[in-house]
């Protein structure tokens, strides 16, 4: 079971409350977390990344244990620690302002 | 007794503000959306519980949601809340898609417009500023959105596709971006005619159809705008808003960036109607429900300066079609007020005596329930106000 955790809005629009858990086929990376993602919160798709180019939004970044996956290609596996589901993938938004 | 329904986007989420036809006493509802910005939310004249609305964020991008209660709930089209998977043939998850036609059947792949520097740059997609539904099909809606093109859902919001024709008509690589960015900002659907659209793009101008959206030409003959290399160019003009009585088609006025303009003949031609008015520069216009030619703009000082002129909040009445203007101040701020009122932010209802809302940057709603002869505010500590839109409900 793989743990994501996303930012409050797409919660709200997820109708989601904490983290998310996910059952996710073959090896565990970014794109097959996301495509996970999508397929159980259609609602998300467009949201995390392009509808198209499946690039992913510029204010959004990937964490996986204290690390910034952000600009590791979509298909690098992730972490042990993600794929036994004992840490969460963070998905945070940039912080602006101020 | 007829009721309204103003229906109000803010920076920071929508409200939904009812009332009796006194519009005297208001319901606030909301925020819906919070700390998302919603540029617009319209209801559909066919079945006026069906509203959509355009959600978007810097952060997650293009959003749509509908309600089918008048506002009391939302839902994303095609995705009802708690189904989390995706039967076979259902579209879900595809009602915040909107992709360009680059496709060969319908003519001319076109991927680049005018930038700022005078470069060619690509078309890309950031945001629905304007939907548009039919009068006649709570289904069928239309969305402008930027970079400029108009797209249309027969759904009810699940899907979009792009009618084309406009971006290709030819002038689109010359399309430049206003200060705002290259936004394809005001739809009006011609009630007599179903297959005449007129819209109107910052900063490109304004074009009509007469196909249902197949064939588009400019129809800015008549502007004139010192800012541009070519000040009565084809295109190119900062067009903040128009506006049309649906009972007189071919009349429409227009808010540019400098100059209220009217048109006579179905845009085909214009002429400047600023007359008297203390600053011709602005975002709203908007026409009277039941006298034609009684219509109202809020005159901004400057481009420059995005605010009234000497901190007085003043709409301006022309019961003449332009020209000779009155200003309305009874109930508005008279001193200290530095707010603006976008493009989006002005509308009427059709009670007897006509309603006229709008909305400021300063978070106000007024309303004036006699036609503009004195005001009131609905809410005075809203985000800032981005689209204001009202029903009249039986």
């Amino acid at each position: 079971m793989i743990r994501v955790i996303l930012p409050g809005h797409l919660r709200t629009l997820a109708r989601v409350n904490a983290e998310v858990q996910l059952d996710v086929k073959g090896p565990v990376t970014q794109r097959s977390v996301l495509d996970a993602l999508e397929a159980q919160y259609p609602m998300l798709r467009g949201t995390i990344r392009d509808h198209v180019t499946q690039e992913r939004r510029p204010f959004l970044r990937f964490f996986a244990c204290e690390e910034d996956y952000s600009l590791e290609p979509p298909d690098t596996p992730l972490p042990d620690a993600i794929s036994s589901g004992k840490e969460p993938l963070l998905i945070i938004g940039a912080i602006a302002g101020g | 007794m007829s009721n309204v329904r103003v229906l109000v986007g803010t920076r920071k989420g929508a409200f939904v503000l009812s009332s009796d036809g006194k519009r005297e006493k208001w319901d606030v509802s909301g925020p819906h959306f919070a700390g998302w910005e919603m540029y617009h939310l319209k209801g559909s004249p066919a079945d006026p519980n069906r509203v959509y609305a355009s959600q978007c964020s810097g952060w997650f991008g293009q959003i749509i949601q509908r309600s089918d209660d008048g506002g009391k709930t939302w839902t994303q089209p095609g995705t009802p809340p708690g189904e989390r998977t995706t039967p076979e043939g259902m579209p879900k998850g595809e009602s915040n898609k909107f992709v360009y036609d680059t496709s060969a059947p319908t003519g001319k792949p076109l991927t680049t417009h005018q930038w700022y520097d005078g470069t060619q740059h690509p078309w890309e997609f950031k945001r629905v500023w304007h939907l548009e539904p039919s009068p006649t099909d709570p289904d069928t809606v239309y969305a402008g959105v930027e970079d400029a093109a108009l797209f249309r859902s027969k759904d009810g919001g699940k899907s979009w596709h792009e009618l084309s024709g406009l971006r290709g008509h030819g002038t689109g690589p010359r399309w430049q971006p206003g200060a705002g960015g290259l936004c394809l900002h005001t739809i009006i659907l011609d009630p007599k005619n179903p297959g005449r659209i007129y819209i109107a793009i910052s900063a490109a101008g304004a074009f009509r159809t007469d196909d249902g959206g197949k064939t588009w030409r400019p129809i800015n003959q008549g502007l004139r705008s010192q800012y541009i290399p070519d000040p009565t160019a084809e295109i190119g003009h900062c067009v903040h808003h128009v506006a049309m009585h649906p009972s007189r088609p071919n009349v429409l006025f227009m808010q540019k960036h400098w100059d209220v303009m009217r048109s006579d003949n179905a845009g085909d031609s214009w002429q400047e109607v600023s007359g008297n008015l203390p600053t011709d520069f602005g975002f709203v216009v908007d026409v009277h429900a039941h006298e034609p030619e009684t219509i109202y703009v809020v005159p901004i000082k400057s481009d420059g300066e995005h605010f009234p002129l000497d901190g007085k909040l003043r709409v301006y009445r022309s019961r003449s079609g332009g020209n000779e203007w009155e200003a309305l101040t009874k109930g508005l701020p008279q001193n200290d007020c530095y707010v603006n009122v976008l493009r989006d932010a002005m509308a009427v209802d059709s009670l007897d005596k006509c309603g006229v809302y709008f909305g400021t940057t300063g978070g106000q709603v007024y309303a004036s329930a006699n036609a503009g002869d004195s005001w009131t505010p609905i809410v005075q500590h809203l985000p800032a106000v981005l689209s204001v839109e009202v029903q009249t409900l039986p």
